[in-house]
């Protein structure tokens, strides 16, 4: 059951570290688009400061999905999909591991280094620690959706640009909710309510997820 | 051991796409049985297997039943260029089964790899890594293989250890599938011939 | 009993006869319909006080926006039956709904930005509800998109049939979050006119353009899952033989 779970999360995360390239570049890519920030809006710390909860927001979205695309990418074209949907696993297990190893390999890195990105926006000090808390539950909600986009679409010669038509509508809500517990911290209002409805999402997105995700699997090798 | 036929296809049509590739296919696979399908390209050697192996569900129309789960090795048989072929088995995704490192370092030696088992597959040939994927043979498996062109990529010496170990599978008690452009030397070997949207059962 | 009628319900030449015998007297009724409130409304309601006469818009920009919602819980609907029983009437009619819900919720989001202009000043606002409605445009062409960018049809509808299952389960998420959005970022100068009582002069004609617009969807959906049938359906004997007697 579990079992497959826990060697197609190995297998991804071992060989996302064969790959470095794979858990910096979102990173590097993040980074760009901090520096890319006050060139276009312009140094002065309050107006960063203010914008920073959606920026970061936004930024950490973009970076799910551009990671996420190549996530079956390999996988497909070698044939271990096939293997996997032939070998008689759980492909509702199988699909899991595919979405918490994106989690692992594109969204921890990115919570951690969030402290710093937000800091270079001139983030407020109260914004930063429910900034890595929404981080932790959105990103998760990111993982699910970007996974069931790349399996839907792993098969399509052109999905890059349907990825982002897909994926972006149904993560509204991530992002709203995303830069809205930063938004209510910084201005020094409670946010454990909108956490924890945030946290149920990713719950909820964790375990229906999957059904979705190996549905895909199965149609993407059909085709 | 259950006599139930491995496989039981009955006026089962192959489609892919819009296109029926065979139709009417009344076929049964046994136990101790080696079948090689044959056929020009495009008559649907591989759309058969896929739908065999349960790949391709909506590329069925009528029956067809497989008895328990097979061993499919397709042509991209999931082999990571990253990971070394000691790796590769380890953590392959196509088998229920845990094997132990034993197992796994006596099918490498087999297949030739026993001097590359930690290195990675990316530095092999390509004949190299297709045999990564064939050291699946030589590992406790189904009784049922499903084989897409297993001998492309492969020379003299490996097309003769394929063919033991496909005779080893059928004596005990399992059976082949397989497509190629070249027989199997076997006792055994019986064929499927496809053409003009008709699978033909030809005694070898 | 019941049984029989679901299988007929799956059976395509049937499907063909019956939505042609339905269209026979629909059709005229939703003309009849359509006509009827328009013309109730745009011509025979007494102006609104504040808004004067801009407001009549609501006949045509209410029933769209109401029913483009629905549209997308009838595609996700017709998805889950062809997933489910794998019958190919359902197929068809959520790969039909899915251009049909779009240009209604494009014709909302017009309609909306018309309405706009003389009533806020501008032609577009981040209001809650236009955000809903985009955000919706943008579901249902990515699933029209997703549709046109597969190969194989029958794998097409399959994949989604997922997408929308997908959509339906965000849908209230997204509407609920996008209202939390509004209500945390709302500007004190624009108000929505929304909770304000509607007087039955007005809601008359407001209901009936509402009933005439489903109607109108329904004729659509119809019309473009019988000329669908047809063509996927065109080797079949029974095409041939419709075909014939036109």
């Amino acid at each position: 059951m579990s079992n497959v779970l826990a060697k197609v999360l190995s297998r991804q995360v071992l060989l996302a570290f064969r790959r470095p390239a794979a858990v910096l570049n979102p990173l590097v890519f993040v980074g760009v688009v901090v520096l890319m920030m006050p060139l276009g809006l312009g140094p002065e710390r309050d107006v960063l400061g203010e914008f920073s909860p959606g920026l970061m927001w936004i930024t950490a979205l973009l970076a799910s999905l551009l990671s996420v695309e190549t996530l079956f990418r390999g996988d497909y074209d070698d044939g271990t999909l096939e293997q996997l949907v032939t070998s008689g696993h759980s492909l509702y297990f199988a699909s899991m591991g595919y979405l918490l190893s994106h989690w692992c390999v594109a969204g921890i890195p990115l919570i951690l280094c969030s402290g710093l990105f937000a800091s270079m926006l001139s983030m407020p000090t109260e914004g930063i620690a429910p900034l890595m808390a929404s981080l932790f539950a959105g990103t998760l909600v990111l993982s699910a959706f970007g996974t069931l986009g790349a399996s839907i679409t792993v098969a399509l010669r052109r999905g890059g640009m349907l990825l982002s038509l897909l994926l972006l509508p149904l993560e509204v809500p991530v992002l709203i909710l995303g830069a809205g517990v930063v938004d209510r911290a910084i201005g020094g209002m409670p946010i454990a309510d909108l956490l924890s409805v945030m946290m149920g999402l990713a719950m909820l997105a964790l375990a229906l997820a999957p059904i979705a995700i190996a549905a895909s699997i199965r149609i993407s090798l059909e085709v | 051991m259950s006599n139930l036929p491995l496989i039981r296809c009955y006026e089962a049509s192959i489609h892919r796409g819009d296109r029926c590739l065979i139709a009417d296919l009344d076929w049964s696979v046994n136990a101790g049985e080696l079948w090689q399908v044959t056929g020009d390209n495009g008559t649907g050697k591989t759309s058969l297997l896929r739908v065999l192996a349960g790949l391709a569900p909506n590329g069925l129309v009528g029956q067809c039943e497989r008895d328990g789960v097979a061993l499919y090795l397709g042509h991209r048989n999931g082999v990571k260029a990253d990971f070394s072929p000691r790796e590769n088995l380890s953590l392959n995704l196509g088998s229920h089964a845990r094997f132990s490192s034993k197992e796994m370092d006596r099918a490498l030696e087999i297949v030739g790899l026993g001097h590359y088992l930690d290195e990675p597959a990316y530095r092999l040939s390509a004949g190299q890594q297709r045999r990564i994927g064939l050291a699946r043979l030589f590992l406790p498996s189904p009784r049922l293989w499903i084989l897409d062109e297993p001998l492309t990529a492969i020379d003299v010496s490996g097309v003769s250890l394929i063919e033991a170990c496909v005779n080893d599978q059928i004596q005990r008690g399992g059976a082949v599938i397989f497509t190629s452009h070249q027989p199997l030397a076997s006792g055994t070997l019986q064929r499927l011939h496809l053409s003009a949207g008709r699978g033909v059962v030809q005694r070898v | 009993m019941a049984w029989t009628w679901f299988h007929r319900l799956g059976s395509p030449p049937w499907i063909y006869g019956f939505s042609g015998r339905l269209l026979r007297f629909l059709l005229p009724l939703t003309l009849m319909l359509l006509v009827v409130g328009s013309v109730w409304g745009l011509a025979f309601t007494p102006p609104d006080f504040r808004q004067g006469n801009s407001y009549r818009i609501i006949y045509i920009h209410v029933p769209v926006s109401v029913v483009s919602l629905a549209g997308y819980y009838v595609m996700a609907i017709a998805g889950a039956v062809s997933l489910i029983w794998r019958m190919k009437v359902a197929d068809i009619a959520m790969r039909v709904a899915a251009p049909i819900g779009a240009g209604l919720t494009f014709l909302a989001l017009v309609t909306g930005s018309i309405w706009g202009k003389p009533t806020w000043g501008t032609w577009w606002v981040w209001d809650a509800r236009i955000t809903s409605m985009v955000v919706l445009l943008f579901l249902y062409l990515g699933v029209y998109a997703l549709y046109e960018a597969y190969d194989n049809k029958a794998l097409a509808s399959k994949a989604c049939a997922i997408l929308a299952l997908v959509g339906t389960v965000n849908i209230p998420i997204i509407y609920k979050s996008v209202d939390w959005w509004y209500s945390l970022h709302q500007p004190a100068s624009i108000k929505f006119t929304g909770g304000t009582t509607i007087d039955p002069s007005m809601l008359y004609p407001l209901l009936l353009m509402i009933v005439a617009v489903y109607a109108l969807y329904v004729c659509l959906i119809l019309l473009g899952l019988r000329a669908a049938l047809l063509e996927s359906e065109s080797k079949t004997k029974w095409v041939q033989q419709e075909v014939m007697e036109q």
